[in-house]
């Protein structure tokens, strides 16, 4: 608990700074903004954290959104539902695939999706011909910009699935099945868990989850774009599980923690934006968290 | 070139690492006919030379990934090691074309030098440091040099009359490549510090135990890497005349298939130089042979690509577990 408390400390540490010294931070439409542009990471973040809680990685995730986009844009005209369902299929597919995969034949996560990145990707070039579409559509419109009680649909459904996440890691077995496959997975093995069944899951639930911010990112952007949706999300999912208490080695889950880990990464790198420092320099503060997050981790274990 | 367990070599008396290396050799076999059923420019001299210049690049790197990965690591910054000296080494093109070729690989073995450091020192996975890494220098080389191609200009017709040169009708890539897959090879398989590479890839709590500098056999394995992919990189500037600051997006995923299409086990301890050098070459075929005649797109090649490598790493698994 101390630890969550420390990151929330370190959280409103990045908020009090901001406040200070970056232009039309504190306002209401500004936190907004900002819930809003959390939504994919901490979306993709939540199943990353499973995948993580394992001991696994899974580098997939981003190359699932833009597929999920390129099927969300070629069912249109079936609707919202049918929409929806088709981006969870999507990331449910290439997560099942990458954890079968991965529980059967022994190998390394790593490997197994950074090959899924490339074809996953390539298939939603192949799809679209490499082409962005640009649509008009209410429904999309709705799921993309709505509002319910004035509160932006998709930072509800982020919240919502986060909740539901953490409450699955925490209060049901499969929860402990994780947390103890990823410990030890020898131990677990030996004890009779079902590793099988547990790998699969996180897999296919990151997936299913990355699928989801695959049509919530071409709603709100109201296009499809098979190449640059999700590109390095991968990395913003993992800084935010890893920062937010999740263990890289395994055996350890914190939903709620990789959501203030993406609000923090968030805010570092808005923060860097909205003070005029180029979006690649970002991209090296990103790396240099990751690093110290993970070192943090290493000198807690030893 | 390998360090065989005794224990490996099976009932035919083969070990699994000379069936793995036949097994590569024969699939390039299978690629070269049919691209010779499929036309007969594809083994036509030029079409040849071409694919090994093409290719010295991704030979290069791999030879380093082989060090790595043998040694129980992963390296994922040498496409953005090779974007980075690909530029600096055209920007020194105008001070002087020899400094051009040796700062890049120096370059090259530094940044290495901060990936073995990082993962020595502050023990954090391989592919986490080199991950960040790579999003760091794409970073770092993006805001210095901008997004876009980084051409030549003084010096320009003679680097790349060297990236263009042949010696006695073969590129002048083919023997730096041989050159330096001999120097690896020697590494690995004659020195001190190449059994350790394969005991600290092997077993790394026993290579400790048993006295060896774990610490600094990782550090190096990543200077190596490193310094390969800064060569790679001044390579690349001199066959196409600039530097690009976004290219080599997904060459680690090329060269690490290489590696393993060459049965060196990606669960580190066991592998070799020659396997990789088959690797690379059925690659450099095998895409070529998709460029013939426009066989197949770039984006359905991507998916080409990557399920290749899933099915490898797959096919390492199942030998893998028969063998235990």
């Amino acid at each position: 608990m101390g630890r969550r408390h420390g990151l929330l400390v370190v959280l409103a540490l990045i908020i009090l700074l901001n406040v200070l010294f970056t232009p039309n931070f504190a306002t209401l439409r500004n936190a907004e903004i900002t819930l809003i542009q959390v939504v994919f990471v901490v979306l993709v973040g939540t199943g990353m954290t499973l995948v993580i809680a394992l001991g696994g990685i899974d580098l997939s995730v981003g190359a699932v959104m833009g597929l999920a986009s390129v099927i969300t844009f070629q069912l249109l005209p079936y609707g919202p539902v049918v929409v929806i369902g088709a981006g969870l299929l999507t990331g449910l597919a290439v997560g099942l695939s990458n954890g079968i995969l991965i529980a059967s034949f022994g190998v390394q996560p790593l490997l197994v999706t950074l090959g899924s990145l490339i074809w996953v990707r390539g298939l939603a070039q192949v799809l679209s011909g490499g082409r962005k579409e640009y649509f008009q559509d209410p429904a999309m419109a709705f799921i993309g910009l709505g509002r319910v009680f004035g509160i932006p649909v998709q930072v509800l459904v982020a919240a919502v699935v986060a909740l539901l996440v953490a409450m699955l890691v925490a209060r049901t077995v499969f929860g402990r099945w994780l947390v103890a496959i990823g410990g030890n997975p020898n131990a677990a093995r030996l004890a009779g868990l079902p590793f099988m069944a547990t790998t699969v899951t996180a897999y296919a639930l990151c997936g299913m989850l990355a699928g989801l911010a695959g049509v919530f990112i071409t709603a709100r952007v109201g296009s499809s774009d098979p190449t640059n949706f999700g590109v390095l999300i991968e990395l913003d999912a993992i800084a935010a599980a890893v920062v937010g208490g999740t263990a890289l080695a395994g055996g350890r889950a914190n939903v709620l923690g990789t959501v203030i880990g993406a609000l923090m990464l968030q805010l570092v790198t808005a923060a860097m934006i909205m003070n005029n420092v180029s979006f690649h320099y970002a991209l090296i503060v990103k790396a240099v968290i990751i690093l110290w997050a993970v070192r943090m981790q290493q000198a807690e274990r030893s | 070139m390998n360090v065989i367990p005794p224990a490996t070599v099976t009932r035919a008396g083969l070990s699994p690492d000379t069936i793995r290396r036949s097994a590569v050799a024969v699939a390039l076999l299978i690629v070269l006919a049919i691209g010779t059923a499929r036309s007969p420019d594809f083994l036509a001299v030029e079409n040849v030379m071409n694919v090994l210049r093409q290719n010295a690049v991704l030979a290069l790197i791999a030879l380093g990934m082989t060090v790595v990965i043998i040694g129980g690591g992963i390296d994922l910054s040498v496409g953005s090691v090779l974007a980075l000296t690909s530029v600096v080494a055209v920007k020194l093109v105008a001070v002087s074309i020899p400094l051009a070729l040796i700062v890049p690989v120096a370059l090259g073995a530094v940044i290495g030098l901060g990936n073995g450091l990082i993962v020595a020192r502050l023990k954090i996975a391989p592919f986490i440091a080199t991950l960040a890494t790579l999003l760091a220098l794409r970073g770092l080389t993006i805001a210095a040099f901008g997004e876009e191609t980084v051409p030549l200009t003084d010096g320009r017709a003679a680097f790349m009359a060297f990236g263009r040169a042949t010696v006695a009708g073969i590129p002048v890539q083919v023997p730096i490549v041989i050159v330096a897959a001999l120097a690896v090879a020697f590494v690995l398989g004659f020195t001190r510090f190449g059994r350790a590479v394969h005991a600290v890839g092997g077993n790394e709590h026993s290579a400790r135990l048993l006295g060896l500098r774990v610490d600094r056999v990782k550090v190096m394995i990543y200077v190596i890497s490193g310094a390969l992919a800064g060569g790679a990189g001044a390579l690349f500037a001199a066959r196409i005349g600039a530097g690009i600051t976004n290219y080599g997006l997904g060459l680690e995923l090329d060269a690490i298939t290489a590696v393993a299409l060459g049965g060196t086990l990606l669960t580190g301890g066991v592998g070799g130089v020659g396997g990789t050098l088959l690797g690379v070459l059925l690659i450099g075929f095998l895409f070529n042979l998709f460029n013939l005649d426009a066989t197949l797109d770039p984006f359905l090649q991507k998916v080409v690509r990557g399920l290749l490598l899933t099915l490898v790493v797959v096919l390492q698994g199942v030998v893998a577990r028969k063998r235990t």
